[in-house]
């Protein structure tokens, strides 16, 4: 078991960076030119950073799976952003937003970097400004914010229900110039299969062509990775149908640690699942919770009667509700983080009080919200003596200004009118706080190979508060990374360009040619999504909201089998050598069958409950997860070493000078 | 539900398609469209055939990727909807659905009903973009405040997600709406006046370079549109390509 050194600086936590970017060294303009990096998706993350870059004058080649790279799914993220401008001046600062992220990710993430990105999150709202990202405004013309939860501020910025779109989009225009300008070249429809490592740093990637099947190579300086999260592995999610952990795996796979496999979020208002034949699952933004209130039936026999189909929600009087948010976190209500609100709804579905044809579902109800507004609304527009009529159109109307969007996809879904009948939501497989395992500069355990936003593992700890995934894609991409990654580049001014032609890039490229046609040649019996289905019920079940040393050890055994069964009897029509949409689709089951074995023995060997790591044996008396700080106050930082029963565990000491370790409390 | 699917297949852009008829039963309501399809292409791997190629990710609506033609429209019959947002219930027992890519000769078939749609990255490129490094030097977000119609406008017609709805529904296969959108989202914010001449010109010369077709104002981009992009976008991009003419 080794130690590993973050590379934080020294000095007190509020000048870190500062003094880090002054003692970092540089690239000049002119030698720029002459260094080529390869970016590794192109979401928040990736686009941004790429654009950066090309904007210093390094050589960027992007790639991504999708036809575009304003298709990748930060395009779905919802709610918004976070930024401590304190534009409300309702008491934010960096410090007020660095303290809650920690305290949101349960004292499991690294105070020097939290910190970073709470200062950093200002520069992001004024950059994106300026790109012309249309965010929502007041009346005064000024920034709108709302809350997210786990805060009891509000500095969330947004456009509607499609934050993630717009800010993607204003990475990938930021992208667009550099594209016209020669510096950023984007090979989309293509897949990283492999890192290719020369003399001990990473200089390259084997690339395949998903059109015409060709397999790739490309040399670089530095690789990026930039591929987003393992959320797939379950495989209903809330991700897109192509998100998965091949790229940041494969570099796994190459002596990148990977951390944290376990720190999973399970995000709580996603639409319930309805079939066999679902495919995914769909988010209701947390900003709904700004507005809405979680509740189910008090009596077990009213939630039977809804089950049955004989009991409508809203004939239940409000005395027979339980609001059970606002029962057990009275401080909080509703706006607790995701962790904690996905157990509680679990928790009173488990005892019996679901309210769909499976059991596992909750209210999200607007007609407090509606009336609410409708009052204002009718006050405001000068109207005397509202009707309950008036108020209520009134009130619906301010509801589909906030959240149209939202409403319209969840009636499309469910076939209900949310504005009428109350929401159902359960929780989500949504986002992996884990990731490949990055130092202070954002590098990997692989000289060269350094790893951004949700791929990487840095600064969620054991759970993200809501608004921080584009806050860390952004700052990652604009402001982190070109720095860091200078520092990296300035010794290799006299490199010159990377051969393709070398030993490391023929056998890197050997082996993905021989791991796809193992695979096309197994010719079995069952479709990939056959596999992938398995392994995604065998970590819902065992793996998922609540975990025990019972169930884990029975995981790893069942996907350890799976994986077996999947190299012999897995059946991919069609040929290497062409378009072939099932041969993608088997490579990253592939490595989702070896991540989700790996993902279980980190579960395992974290004998604590912390953020959306839940361990059944870990908890207080009132059901509230049970940290050991004295055990487990640390990063787990996997080394691949064979099988992922043979990976090797490092741990990187997480040490708390600014913040006192307290048990989270959001009652 | 039964059903009876009438599924363009062709082997790549090189090679002549045609459509296949493929029964299909056991499909519910509550399924989506893309999913009706998932149900198809297991059958056909498990009977050994090659399944049915199409664009799709994110499966909620904003990707963009997913498309088709089906019964004749784009995404299909429902308003305001993308092809996964679509359900079967929507469909009645013992229908014929024909499914077809997005036909424009700027949109190449790849493959079945996958389609080339890097036109669209190419108009971008030309000018889809406000010319500001992004090292984050700049001034206070709030220093410059903008009337919130203009702002929610600018926000409309940045909620394009670039699905190509609009020229596979346009008998010239013109891409104005899609350009228009970009164009305007600029055009109303005070940070996009500064470049509006070469922006406009730039990206309506790259339009016409892909060979998308002229707009003769049929207004069928913008009922097909998922996202209810509004011609009125189209109306502003022709007053500032001619404003941008004038001034040269």
């Amino acid at each position: 078991m080794g130690i590993l050194d973050s590379k934080v600086p020294s000095g007190p936590l509020a000048d870190k960076w500062t003094k880090h970017k002054n003692e970092i060294d540089l690239v000049n303009p002119a030698n720029k030119r002459n260094i080529d990096i390869i970016m590794v998706g192109t979401g928040l993350a990736g686009a941004s950073a790429a654009a950066t870059l090309a904007e210093l004058g390094y050589n960027v080649k992007t790639f991504c799976y999708q036809d575009s790279p304003r298709r990748a799914h930060s395009i779905a993220a919802q709610g918004g952003i976070n930024a401590a401008k304190n534009y409300q001046g309702d008491g934010d600062s960096p410090y007020r937003l660095f303290y809650d992220t920690i305290k949101g990710g349960d004292y499991r993430s690294r105070e020097a970097n939290v910190y970073r990105l709470a200062e950093e999150s200002v520069n992001i709202i004024d950059q994106c400004v300026a790109q012309g990202v249309p965010f929502a405004r007041e009346y005064g013309g000024l920034l709108d914010n709302r809350s997210f939860g786990g805060v009891l501020v509000s500095r969330t910025f947004y456009a509607k229900g499609q934050t993630g779109q717009q800010l993607l989009l204003g990475a990938y225009a930021a992208m667009n110039r550099q594209i016209n300008r020669g510096k950023i070249t984007s090979y989309t429809r293509h897949e990283m299969l492999d890192v290719v490592v020369v003399d001990g740093k990473a200089r390259g990637i084997i690339a395949r062509d998903l059109i015409s099947g060709e397999i790739e190579r490309h040399s670089a300086h530095a690789v990026v990775i930039a591929s987003g999260g393992y959320g797939n592995v379950f495989y209903l999610s809330t991700n897109a149908m192509g998100s998965n952990v091949t790229a940041a795996w494969r570099v796994h796979k190459r002596g990148a640690f990977f951390a944290n496999p376990c720190f999973t979020q399970i995000h709580p208002t996603c639409i319930p699942v309805s079939g066999d034949h679902q495919s995914k699952l769909t988010l209701m933004s947390e900003s709904l919770r700004n507005d809405g209130r979680i509740w189910v039936p008090a009596k077990a026999e009213d939630a039977q009667a809804i089950r049955e189909g004989k009991l409508k929600p809203t004939k239940i009087p409000e005395a027979d509700r339980d609001y059970f948010l606002e029962r057990r976190y009275p401080a909080f209500g509703n706006l607790v983080p995701r962790d904690v609100a996905s157990r509680a709804a679990k928790e009173r579905c488990d005892a019996g009080f679901g309210v769909n044809k499976t059991g596992e579902a909750v209210y999200l109800d607007f007609a407090a919200a509606i009336q609410r507004y409708g009052s204002e609304k009718a006050l405001t527009s000068g109207i005397k003596n509202p009707d309950q009529a008036t108020i209520t159109k009134l009130g619906e109307e301010v509801v589909a200004a906030k959240y149209g969007n939202l409403f319209q996809m969840y009636e499309k879904i469910v076939d209900e009118n949310p504005y009428k009948t109350p929401m159902m939501i359960y929780p989500a497989v949504h986002y992996t706080m884990g990731g490949l395992w990055v130092d202070y500069n954002l590098q990997t355990t692989i000289p060269g190979c350094f790893s951004t936003g949700e791929a990487n593992f840095s600064d969620h700890g054991a759970n993200r508060l809501g608004a921080s995934a584009l806050m860390q894609g952004l700052a990652d991409g604009y402001f982190v990374l070109p720095y860091t990654i200078g520092n990296y580049l300035s010794d290799d001014i006299r490199t010159g360009p990377i051969s393709t032609e070398s030993e490391a890039f023929d056998t890197a490229e050997a082996q993905v040619r021989a791991n796809l046609e193992k695979l096309l040649n197994a010719k079995g019996k069952h479709p990939v999504d056959y596999y992938h289905k398995k392994l995604g019920k065998i970590m819902w079940n065992k793996c998922g909201m609540s975990r025990n040393a019972t169930e884990l050890k029975e995981a790893i055994e069942e996907i350890s089998a799976l994986r077996a069964d999947f190299y012999q009897n897995v059946r991919i029509p069609g040929g290497l050598d062409e378009m072939n949409t099932e041969l993608e689709k088997a490579g990253r089951v592939a490595d989702f069958l070896e991540l989700g074995e790996l993902f279980a023995k980190d579960a395992l060997e974290r004998n604590e409950s912390c953020g959306g790591h839940f361990r059944e044996e870990y908890q207080t008396p009132e059901g509230e997860a049970l940290r050991d700080d004295k055990n487990f106050r640390y990063v787990s930082a996997w080394e691949y070493n064979g099988a992922p029963k043979d990976a090797k565990l490092h741990k990187e000491d997480l040490v708390f000078e600014n913040v006192e370790l307290k048990t989270r409390s959001y009652k | 539900m039964k059903l009876l699917l009438k599924i363009w297949r062709q082997k790549d852009g090189s090679s002549k398609g045609k459509l296949v008829d493929y029964p299909i039963d056991g499909i519910e309501g509550d399924m989506s469209f893309l999913e009706m399809l998932d149900v198809l292409n297991q059958e056909l791997i498990e009977k050994g055939d090659e399944p049915v190629v199409f664009d799709h990710d994110c499966r909620e609506g904003i990707c963009g990727s997913c498309s088709l033609m089906i019964n004749g429209e784009p995404h299909g019959p429902d308003r305001l909807v993308t092809t996964c947002q679509l359900h079967m219930r929507r469909f009645n027992d013992g229908d014929t659905i024909v499914i077809e890519p997005f036909r424009a000769t700027a949109f190449p078939v790849l493959k079945d009903l996958m389609v080339d749609r890097t036109a669209f990255d190419r108009i971008q490129q030309a000018g889809g973009y406000i010319s500001v490094n992004t090292s984050g030097n700049t001034v206070d977000a709030n220093a410059i405040p903008i009337d919130k119609h203009h702002a929610d406008e600018s926000f409309e017609a940045a909620s394009c997600i670039g699905c190509g709805a609009c020229v596979a529904a346009c008998k010239n296969a013109s891409a104005m709406l899609f350009t228009a959108a970009k164009v305007s989202q600029f055009a109303l914010l005070p940070q996009g006046k500064v470049e509006a001449i070469d922006r406009v010109q730039n990206m309506v010369r790259q339009m016409d370079l892909e060979g998308f077709g002229n707009c003769t104002n049929t207004g069928a981009c913008e009922v097909e549109c998922p996202k209810g992009i509004s011609l009125e976008n189209i109306a502003r991009m022709n007053r500032e390509y001619l404003m941008a003419t004038a001034k040269g």
